[in-house]
C-alpha cells in the first residue's frame, strides 16, 4: 500500500489535489483510492473503517450468507442454490486432494476460506464503481505472508529439523551444494512476495486497464468510442475471467506450498 | 538526462517485460492445442494445468508493470 499511497501522493501533487483527473484525462488510479468511513485511531496507530475494510466485511458476510443459505435444506437432490454451494465445496476438495493428498484435508477448511474470501473481493471489484481490495499489496501480502508463515510451521512441526533437508536437492554432486542450496532458500523466500505480487499485479493492472479505456470512449466522443467500447466488452469478459483464475492460481498454490511442507518431495 | 524523462523512459523501457509474458501464454496454449489436437481424449484432464500455467505466465509480464508503477510513483 505504501506503493500506492506514494503514487497518490504523487498524483494529487501533480493533478493539483483534484483526485478525479489528471492532465484533462480521467486519472485511472482514483478507483484504488482508500477513503476513510469511520476515523478511528487506536494506540497511535490509524485504524480507520475504510472503503477497503468495508468490501472486506462485505465479500466475507455474503460468503457466510451464501453458504449458510443455500445448505439450509440439506436435501439429497439439491436445489440449484445448494448444487452451486456444492460445486464450489466439492471444487476446493478435489484441488487439496489432487494437491496434497489425504493428508492435506485438514487444512481444507483453511484453503476454502482463502478461495472464497479471494474469488469474492475480485468478482466485487467487478461491480462498477466498487472497490477492489485485492488491488492493494498490502492485502495479499498480509495473506501470502499468513500463508508462508504458516505453511513453515507445519514444515518444522511436522519434520522438525529434518525440514531443512527441503533446501538440499538430493542427487547433486557436493560441489554444487552450497550454490545450489542458497538458490533454494532464497526462491523459498520469494514465495510470499511472488504469491501476493501476483494477485495484487493482476488485479490492478486489469482495473487500470479497464478505466484507461473508458477514458478513451469519452475522449473519442459518439462517433470513434465505439471502438474501445466494444474491446472494453470483452475485456471486461476476460478480467472476469482473471478474477477466477487468480482466487484459483492463489489457492492451488497455497495448497503446492502445503504439500511440499507435509511430504517434502521436489 | 532530465530525471523526470529518465523516470518515465525507465517505465517505458520496463514494460519490455510483456514480451516474455507474451512468448509464455502464446507456448503455452500453442503447445497445449497441439497437445490436445493429438490426443482429445486427455485435454480436459489437462485444462486445469493450462490455466495454471496462463496465470503464472501472465503474472510475469505483470511484474514488468509493478517495477513501471514503482519507477514513476515511488522514485
Amino acid at each position: 500500500m505504501a506503493v500506492i499511497e506514494a503514487a497518490f501522493a504523487a498524483e494529487e501533487a501533480a493533478g493539483g489535489g483534484h483526485g478525479g483527473t489528471a492532465g484533462g484525462m480521467p486519472d485511472p488510479m482514483h478507483q484504488f483510492e482508500i477513503k476513510r468511513i469511520i476515523p478511528l485511531e487506536l494506540f497511535g496507530f490509524d485504524a480507520s473503517f475504510t472503503n477497503s475494510a468495508l468490501f472486506m466485511v462485505i465479500a466475507a458476510t455474503l460468503i457466510t450468507l451464501f453458504t449458510i443459505y443455500a445448505m439450509r435444506g440439506r436435501a439429497l437432490v439439491p436445489t440449484r442454490l445448494q448444487s452451486v454451494a456444492e460445486i464450489s465445496y466439492e471444487f476446493v476438495a478435489n484441488m487439496v486432494r489432487d494437491n496434497v493428498g489425504t493428508a492435506g484435508m485438514k487444512y481444507f477448511p483453511f484453503v476454502f476460506t482463502l478461495f472464497m474470501f479471494v474469488l469474492a473481493l475480485n468478482m466485487l471489484g467487478m461491480v462498477p464503481y466498487s472497490f477492489t481490495v485485492t488491488s492493494h499489496i498490502i492485502v495479499t501480502f498480509a495473506l501470502a505472508a499468513f500463508i508462508f508463515l504458516g505453511v513453515t510451521l507445519i514444515g518444522f512441526v511436522k519434520h522438525g529439523a529434518k525440514f531443512l533437508k527441503f533446501f538440499v536437492p538430493e542427487g547433486v554432486p557436493v560441489l554444487m551444494l552450497p550454490l545450489l542450496v542458497v538458490i533454494e532458500v532464497i526462491s523459498y523466500l520469494t514465495r510470499p512476495l511472488s504469491l501476493s505480487v501476483r494477485l495484487f499485479a493482476n488485479m490492478m493492472a486489469g482495473h487500470t486497464m479497464l478505466k484507461v479505456f473508458g477514458a478513451f470512449v469519452v475522449a473519442l466522443g459518439f462517433l470513434g468510442g465505439w471502438a474501445p467500447l466494444a474491446f472494453m466488452v470483452a475485456f471486461t469478459g476476460l478480467e472476469i475471467l482473471v478474477a477466477f483464475l487468480q482466487a484459483y492460481v492463489f489457492a492451488i498454490l497455497t495448497c503446492i506450498y502445503l504439500n511440499d511442507a507435509l511430504h517434502m518431495h521436489h | 538526462m532530465d530525471p523526470a524523462a529518465a523516470k518515465l523512459i525507465g517505465a517505458g523501457l520496463a514494460s519490455i517485460a510483456l514480451v516474455g509474458a507474451g512468448v509464455g501464454i502464446g507456448t503455452i496454449f500453442g503447445n497445449y492445442l497441439q497437445g490436445a489436437l493429438r490426443n482429445p481424449s486427455a485435454a480436459p484432464t489437462q485444462f486445469a494445468n493450462l490455466l495454471l500455467g496462463f496465470a503464472l505466465a501472465e503474472a510475469t509480464g505483470l511484474f514488468g508493470l509493478v517495477v513501471a508503477l514503482i519507477i514513476l510513483f515511488v522514485f
